[in-house]
């Protein structure tokens, strides 16, 4: 039993991880209606630019902010020159300019800071947290600034005019131009904050998975399958979707057998995909009533 | 408390190729065909090697092409019904002694199965929630592949040798050429297979449940049989691709049939143009030659320059190649007028 | 006295087909305007090429304002409010986010309060409703709460189309009255498209008849009403 619970906490305590990137992948999700595989790139080239700024010299706070802005304005910049041209086609054509945006992203930051991994500092210390060996400072401090980050959003959302104008551009546009909300905009705005938001995630991610171009890859699966379960339209549902899924994959590893390190994910996609086989519009998303 | 969502209203996720811009016209089909015919009779066995792999992922992008574009369902994990065609073929080829010609058919009934049970569960599921199941089927595969548990069969992790055929009544031929030959004869039984597939009924009950599938339900098709249909046809394709695949390359191993082959042609069918199966050649051209042409133009920034490839072409056609050979019937049409 | 819209030679398209051939006609300041006509007639492509949601040739002008080439959003801007053919609510979202919607792009806080306490007085359902996701109010509720956010805007001019689509004939009569009301009151000029001809000739005071994407008829209502022909072909009898 105690093995049980000590997984439970491990699992929280990994599933922070994937929580706020969840979070990311809901934002994109609300201003666009679809998922940008390239998130993961994105956020692992903040936190790349967040390094080289620590290299030359900027203390931690000071380069988390700058790329906090550097990231927002390159979100906005890249839906307007890349994906604005692709607004009127198929959808199927934007998922390849995703895919071609997540092989450009990762090769330049494998050729500006190879591929060789790098140490990458928290802020939050990386003892026990409160004498516990499972979670540690970080971790914790991780989990602190995805709830803190959750808040927001949900501030954003309900009680500011750009939060409701948003959610009025991604469910309706039509009726959204016909109130006077430009949703060209409101959709690069969307990018900017997945962006921001993403490489708060890089930033956090980095110091327990390592610096290098290839770090998010798995995190972003995880990601999507979090922001999935929880239900896409809910950002409550995408951390504690990120939760849930940080505790099946330690769970998965520990009691299935033969599930090693490899198997883990495909493990824990097959559950989550059960549950939406029952659920199939996540824990907390809003079933989507059809009317014909 | 549920969201109301007006369907009627939604533009439906894959877009309708129409019916008569399924195929290309008989001249250029013949056209095609002479091309396939008598360019390997004038190159080197290297090149023939590479027309056989085209053929052969042209095949999996037309699968994909009958899955998502004929029946609207997206897949982001063809390669593992490809890899379980692949070693399908491999096994019986290495440890049972089948004849090569022989492991086809026995690979598309096999992955037929494998797509049909696979359609059950997927029933449920519909956008970008069946493609991240798909995507779990596809990252898995190479994992179960690897299992210790399959390992006197599937070789392990090394994978097994496959043995090249000969041509057959001593013909004086090179393997490759044989093979290529071989590829093309079930290529094109395949694709006119599929184009009147599309065609038939099944074909039409497909694109009702890809465009409305609540009307479609209420018109009487049997939505879970004609999805799950499309899932097995599909994977059964993609399964003979897979082992002739075994075949060409001489060898099966797990590393060969991970999530960058699906995402390759999902690419593949993209760029020849979503449900228009004579561009599954042209998106299978894309995906063997522009990662060359892209490590060629710079080394170190292989993956950029692929990227950038990528977009000038989704930039320039958003369609797909259908949109280059629409533009090129409408200057051929002008052409006969004026002349 | 010079119209506060003017439409000149209108020609709008879908794709290659072309659904208005040349359309002319004017409102003037705080007329309520009916345009009648069978389905596919044209109807909904003209609200529709007032705020630029279809490819069109021709001239608009709005209280002197050219709208060509203007984005939907900034038409919607200068002052012109468009209830869309099935309401477009955001049903997601509860009654009073969409009539907070309807005043996105206003910059008076207090007024915007106001006007929704004014818009829960001209419906009281809306009021009884106000914190209920959208999409689960009834056709008539939906139709009143998106006048109600168009009315919101505080437009001086507001396009409908169609709001009687599938309500029941007690409760159009009782949309119709409100929107008598608004015109006369609160000077807002009305354009109506309806294939419902009776009740719309009644409450209007200007139509036009289209068909097949041209005029075909205009003057006032109740003389409108009494033309031969379109008694025969809109009002049956």
């Amino acid at each position: 039993m105690e093995l049980f619970t000590n997984q439970i906490l491990a699992g929280i305590a990994t599933g922070a991880i994937y929580a706020c990137m969840a979070l990311a992948v809901v934002m994109i999700y609300q201003a666009i209606d679809h998922l940008n595989f390239a998130q993961g790139e994105m956020a692992m080239f903040s936190t790349f630019v967040s390094w080289q700024l620590m290299q030359w010299g900027v203390p931690y706070w000071g380069a988390f902010v700058l790329t906090l802005a550097f990231s927002f304005a390159g979100g906005i910049a890249i839906e307007r020159l890349l994906f604005k041209p692709l607004a009127k086609a198929p959808i199927l054509t934007n998922v390849a300019g995703f895919i071609a945006l997540f092989a450009i992203i990762n090769s330049v930051a494998g050729l500006i800071w190879d591929f060789t991994i790098k140490q990458y500092p928290t802020p939050f210390g990386s003892s026990p947290f409160l004498g516990s060996q499972l979670i540690s400072t970080h971790q914790a401090g991780m989990i602190g600034v995805t709830v803190l980050l959750l808040m927001g959003l949900y501030f954003f959302f309900q009680f500011t005019r750009i939060g409701l104008a948003m959610r009025a551009a991604a469910s309706v546009p039509e009726s959204a131009r016909l109130v006077g909300i430009n949703t060209s905009w409101m959709i690069a705005l969307g990018w900017g904050m997945a962006a921001a938001i993403g490489s708060i995630a890089g930033m956090l991610i980095a110091p327990v998975v390592f610096l290098e171009p290839n770090m998010m890859g798995g995190v972003l699966i995880y990601g999507f399958a979090a922001a999935v379960l929880g239900g896409l339209t809910s950002p409550l549902g995408a951390v504690i979707g990120g939760f849930l899924v940080g505790i099946f994959e330690n769970l998965a590893g520990t009691y299935i057998p033969g599930v090693g390190n490899e198997l883990k994910l495909p493990i824990a996609l097959a559950l989550i995909i059960t549950v939406l086989v029952v659920k199939p519009a996540g824990l907390f998303g809003r079933p989507i009533v059809k009317r014909v | 408390m549920s969201a109301v969502e007006d369907v009627v209203t939604e533009a439906p996720a894959v877009e309708a190729v129409p019916k008569r811009a399924m195929t290309l016209g008989t001249g250029t089909s013949l056209i095609m065909l002479g091309l396939l015919l008598l360019i390997p009779l004038f190159v080197k066995n290297f090149i023939i090697f590479q027309m056989t792999m085209l053929l052969i992922y042209g095949v999996a992008v037309l699968a994909l092409n009958i899955l998502t574009g004929g029946s609207g369902q997206f897949s982001l994990g063809q390669s593992a019904f490809y890899a379980v065609g692949a070693y399908t073929s491999a096994i019986l080829m290495e440890q049972f002694n089948v004849n090569y010609a022989l492991t086809l058919p026995i690979a598309g009934v096999i992955c037929f199965g494998f797509g049909f049970l696979f359609g059950q569960p997927a029933l449920r599921l519909s956008g970008v929630y069946l493609a991240l199941a798909t995507f779990a089927l596809a990252t898995a595969m190479p994992q179960l592949l690897k299992l210790g548990f399959f390992e006197k069969w599937t070789g392990g992790v090394q994978g097994l040798v496959v043995t090249k055929p000969d041509a057959p009544f001593g013909l004086p031929i090179s393997q490759d050429m044989w093979l290529y030959y071989f590829t093309l004869a079930i290529t094109i039984a395949i694709y006119v297979f599929s184009v009147n597939l599309l065609r038939s009924r099944s074909g039409r009950a497909f694109m009702a449940i890809r465009d409305n599938e609540i009307a479609a339900s209420a018109m009487g098709v049997d939505v879970a049989l004609y999805k799950t249909l499309a899932f097995g046809v599909s994977a059964g394709i993609t399964g003979v691709a897979g082992g002739l695949g075994a075949i060409a390359v001489q060898f099966v191993a797990p590393d060969s049939y991970t999530i960058t082959l699906a995402i390759s042609l999902f690419l593949g069918m993209v760029v020849g143009g979503v449900g228009w199966l004579p561009g599954s050649i042209v998106g299978s051209a894309f995906i063997i030659f522009v990662p060359n042409i892209a490590e060629g133009i710079s080394k170190g920034l292989s993956g950029a320059v692929f990227g950038v490839l990528l977009f000038l072409v989704i930039f320039l056609v958003p369609h797909g190649a259908r949109q280059v050979a629409i533009v090129g019937q409408q200057l051929i049409g002008r052409f006969k007028k004026n002349s | 006295m010079t119209a506060m819209l003017n439409v000149k030679d209108l020609r709008a398209f879908y794709g290659q087909v072309q659904a208005l051939h040349g359309l002319s006609f004017a409102l003037n300041e705080g007329s309520l305007t009916t345009l009648l006509g069978a389905n596919g007639a044209g109807k909904t492509t003209t609200l529709r090429a007032i705020c630029n949601m279809v490819r069109t040739t021709g001239a608009i002008e709005f209280e002197g304002a050219t709208l060509s080439g203007r984005s939907t959003e900034n038409i919607v801007r200068l002052g012109i409010a468009h209830v869309p053919q099935g309401r477009g609510t955001f049903t997601t979202m509860t009654v009073e986010e969409n009539l907070q919607l309807g005043a996105i792009t206003r910059k008076d806080k207090a007024g915007v309060v106001s006007d929704i306490e004014r818009m829960y007085d001209h419906f009281p359902v809306l009021k009884e409703r106000y914190t209920q996701q959208a999409g689960t109010l009834s056709g008539g509720e939906q139709q009143m709460l998106a006048v109600a956010r168009a009315l919101m805007l505080r437009p001086r001019l507001m396009l409908l189309d169609e709001p009687s689509f599938g309500l029941a004939p007690l409760i159009v009569r009782d949309l119709f009255k409100i929107l008598g009301k608004i015109n006369r009151e609160e000077k807002v000029t009305i354009l109506v498209v309806e294939q419902n001809a009776q009740l719309a000739l009644e409450l209007a005071d200007q139509a036009y008849v289209i068909e097949t994407g041209r005029i075909v008829m205009s003057g006032k209502a109740n003389e409108i009403a009494n033309n031969e022909d379109v008694r025969k072909s809109y009002l049956g009898y």
